[in-house]
Parts: structure tokens; sequence; C-alpha cells
């Protein structure tokens, strides 16, 4: 029995590892049960990306994996060695906003603002992918991103916005 | 808040290396792939094992390659696999109408053909499941869909199964002690709980489906456009000659039992007929007759009975080459996209 607990405590070790996010490589340690979504507000006070349902249904966690959007509550932190992840906290560039979230304030299409780091990071990936979308493309990027507060209409005419914007800039 | 239970975590490079950690590990290993289906699974812990062997890095099965047959690598997330132009449509449109881009991003093919089966009972939180005694498929003894039934009815919930079978694609399995080929239907059990035909040691690997010109389509039933699990999912695929005589037929349905399954007589009826009206509506009566749907998935069990014959009539009549975007949009709220794949 003893042995049994001590092996146990063995096996039971933190992993270390280097992630990068928004950019930057951080050395970080954790427990290899942690997710992404854990392992970003829990280790790396990273809290911009939010908690919602935690099984993958309401797009509240999503960040960009490698430059796609992906559910950060379903994917284990441990996986994420030597990819490129970017959450909320990285679009703004200094004191600059970044036009989808200048467009998401300016337009109201942040009310409770729950879910708004999700819509941001599935927005960017989206403009980055398609300069242009039609409203059509715009409203099936957004759809496992639920928002509770706006109706969508508002969200789908930021992101049409910091399309304008970004390529008027480009 | 919802934690993943404790495990330990292995991350081969190759098959044959993670085929050797699988027999070695026993049942307390699981694969991980996209994890989109396993995670929120162990969070409400239906599934604890002590090994998750992760298969990202494993080499060769992202690939897509274009012999006699197209073969696809089981790690290719369903993104990759809607987006591929020389995937047949069937297959794409199955891809395309899986859960949210997000998950499509994550999940992949051979993910989704081993997706574990459904019910309002068992996809509950454990607390939840406590608070009824649990049920047959997991900690329990009875299933509280059918009281009298021994056998455990969750339901398949994967899209791109019948879009596949129809297509009569083949799935190859590797094992510690070497691999098979068998046919796509022939991977499937109708238990609940013992679903797959693959064994505990085996990987499957590469989805292989023939390439025989065939044209194909698949018609999903679920309450949202943008999400949800098929309550109904219609695959057909045929041969025509030029002046549209049927020469070969294949409907398969998902989310209709506990495994996804092909009509044989639904196919066999239609081949060496023109798709009239009539014939549509008689091999669509012959498809749904054998879709048993139990009271344990969203929305209410006579209709989607009822509709089983509309959703077999649609696809076929989309075979045909009638412009159904409409009802695509109505029923589905999804349009097959160009370019291809771009749902």
């Amino acid at each position: 029995m003893g042995a049994a607990r001590g092996r146990e405590a063995l096996l039971r070790r933190n992993v270390q590892l280097r992630l990068h996010v928004n950019g930057e490589a951080v050395e970080v340690s954790f427990p290899p049960y942690k997710t992404l979504l854990e392992v970003l507000r829990e280790d790396l006070g990273l809290t911009g990306t939010k908690h919602g349902c935690e099984l993958g249904e309401c797009g509240a966690c999503a960040v960009l994996v490698d430059g796609e959007p992906q559910l950060a509550c379903l994917v284990l932190g441990l996986e994420c060695e030597g990819r490129s992840v970017e959450t909320v906290e990285g679009l703004a560039q200094g004191g600059t906003l970044h036009p989808l979230q200048a467009a998401f304030a300016d337009l109201g299409a942040a009310q409770c603002g729950y879910c708004t780091p999700g819509m941001l990071m599935t927005a960017k990936a989206l403009l980055e992918r398609e300069p242009a979308p039609s409203r059509e493309r715009i409203r099936e990027a957004i759809s496992g991103n639920l928002c509770r507060c706006t109706g969508y209409a508002q969200i789908v005419e930021a992101i049409e916005a910091a399309a304008r914007a970004m390529r008027e800039r480009a | 808040m919802m934690r993943l239970p404790w495990f330990e975590c292995r991350a081969p490079r190759t098959v044959a290396e993670a085929a050797a950690i699988l027999a070695a590990e026993g049942p307390e290993a699981m694969l991980l792939a996209g994890g989109t289906d396993l995670l929120p699974n162990m969070k409400r812990r239906h599934q604890t094992p002590r090994l998750l062997v992760c298969l990202r890095r494993v080499e060769g099965l992202r690939k897509v390659s274009n012999g006699a047959a197209l073969t696809l690598g089981a790690g290719l997330t369903l993104t990759e696999v809607l987006r591929e132009p020389r995937i047949p449509a069937g297959l794409r449109q199955a891809a395309a109408q899986v859960a949210t881009v997000h998950l499509r991003n994550m999940g992949t093919l051979g993910g989704n053909l081993c997706l574990d089966t459904r019910c309002t009972y068992y996809n509950q939180t454990y607390e939840w499941r406590r608070a009824i005694g649990f049920c047959l498929k997991k900690d329990g003894e009875i299933c509280w869909v059918a009281t009298a039934s021994k056998r455990c009815v969750a339901v398949s919930s994967t899209d791109t199964a019948p879009a596949l079978i129809a297509l009569g694609a083949r799935v190859r399995l590797v094992g510690a002690a070497g691999e098979r080929e068998i046919a796509l239907e022939d991977l499937y059990r109708n238990d609940g709980i013992d679903y797959l035909a693959r064994r505990p040691d085996e990987l499957l690997t590469e989805v292989i489906v023939p390439d025989r010109g065939w044209r194909s389509t698949y018609w999903k039933l679920r309450r949202r456009g943008a999400f949800d699990f098929p309550v109904l999912g219609v695959a057909a695929a045929a041969r025509f000659a030029p002046d549209g005589t049927v020469l070969e037929a294949r409907i398969a349905l998902g989310a209709a039992a506990s495994r996804p399954f092909l009509v044989e007589k639904a196919g066999a009826f239609l081949a060496e007929k023109k798709l009239t009206d009539e014939v549509i509506a008689e091999a669509a009566a012959i498809a749904a007759s054998r879709a048993k749907p139990m009271d344990n998935t969203d929305l209410d069990l006579y209709w989607r009975k009822d509709v089983a014959d509309d959703f077999v009539g649609y696809a076929l009549r989309d075979l045909r080459g009638d412009d159904m975007r409409a009802v695509r949009l109505r029923t589905a709220r999804y349009l097959p996209g160009e370019p291809p794949g771009l749902s």
C-alpha cells in the first residue's frame, strides 16, 4: 500500500515545458491534466481568455493555436509545446487597439464582454485568411461563439468594419 | 469547475511505437487525437484512463494520397477534410457539418469515426449521473432509455461514418501483432458500450475511399444549423449511366442506432432504375423503415421517425441533380460552399 502510494506520488509530477504565447517564449511548470485554458489563466496570469462551458460548446475560450481558432478548454497544455498560441492579450500593439478591438468598442459589439475575447480571436483568424469576407462567411466563422447579449448583429457589423479598416490600412 | 483527472501522457512518433504502448498498457491506455470527444468525457468522468497516448506527433497520419483509391490519414482535421477538393462531396459535406469551426479545426477524421456513442442519460456530469444511480454504459446496471434492455442503446453520432460507408470506404487498423483492412461498416457493432470492432491495441490509421466516380451527398438533421450532433444522418452515393439510370447506389444511415449502417435493400432497389419521384419515394420508405431511433437524443422521437423518409428523399433528389439549396437552408442552415468546403 505504502509502496503503491509512493509510486503514485512519483508519477504525479508537473511537466515543465516552453510555450510560445503572443510571440514570447515562456517556461512554465504545471500538472499534465491542465488544459491550455487553465495554464493561460492560472500559471501565466493571462485571464483575458474566459472559462465558459468547459466542454467545447460555447467558444468563450477560443484562442489561436498555430493561427487557427481552437478551444483552449479542450487542448492539453502539454500538447502546445512548440506551437504558437495567441490570446486576446496579444491583440493590441503598444497602446494601440487592434482594428477589431476598436470596431467592437465603437459599434457596441461588446455588452457584458464575456464572449468578446473568443469572438475577437476567431475574427482575427478569419480576416487573416479572408480579408474581405461576406456577411455569410462572418456569420459562419463565429457560429461557434455564443453571445447572449448582443443578438450578434453588432458583432457582424464590427467585423465588417474592421475588415474595411484593415484593407484600407494595408 | 471541471478539471481533468490525473493521467500520464506519452507522445510516440510512429504508429508502431503507439501500437506497442497500447499492447503493453492494455485498456487503461486511451488514444488522444483531437481531444474534442475524449476530453469532455474525461471531465465528466466517463473515461478515466491512466495513460493517454497522444497522436499529434505520430508521423504519416495526416497524409492524403491518390492512387487507385484515395487514402486519407486518420489524423487529418475535419477542416482539412472539408477543404480537400479531391475528397468526394458527401464526405466533405459531412465533415463541414460536424460541430463548429473551432471543433473542426481540432477534431480528426479518425476521431469522428471512433466517436463515443451518446445518450441523454450518459452525456451528463458525474454528479448528475450519480443522482439517478448511473446507467448501463457507465457505472450502473440499468438502461434509463429502455429499462428492460440488457443492451446499451446509446446512439452513434458520427457524421463522417455514414458518408464514408455510402462511398464504400475501408479502414486500416494497425496493431502490435499486425495490420488489417476492413470495410468501414464492419468497424461498428450495434452496442452502445462495445460499439467498435477495433481491438484495444489497434490504431485506426487510414481511410481508403475507392475512386469510382460516384455522386455523393450527406444530409443531417439537428436542432441548430451551426452546431449539434446529428439526430439523423443520411448519406447516399450512386453511379449513373449517361441516360440517368442508376448503375449502383448505396444509402447509409447515422444516428438511427448504436452504429451507422448500410441499407443494402434500398441500394439494391435503386439499381437499373431512373430516379423518378416514385422510385425515390419507395427507396426512401425502404431506408426509413430501418431507422429505429430511441428516445435518447435531442428532438421528439416520433417526429424523428416521421422525417426519416423525407431526408432520404432529399438526399436522392440531390443525387438526381435537383436544386436542393432552399431545402438545405431550411432544414440544415447549411449550403455546400464554393470553393469546395468553405461550407
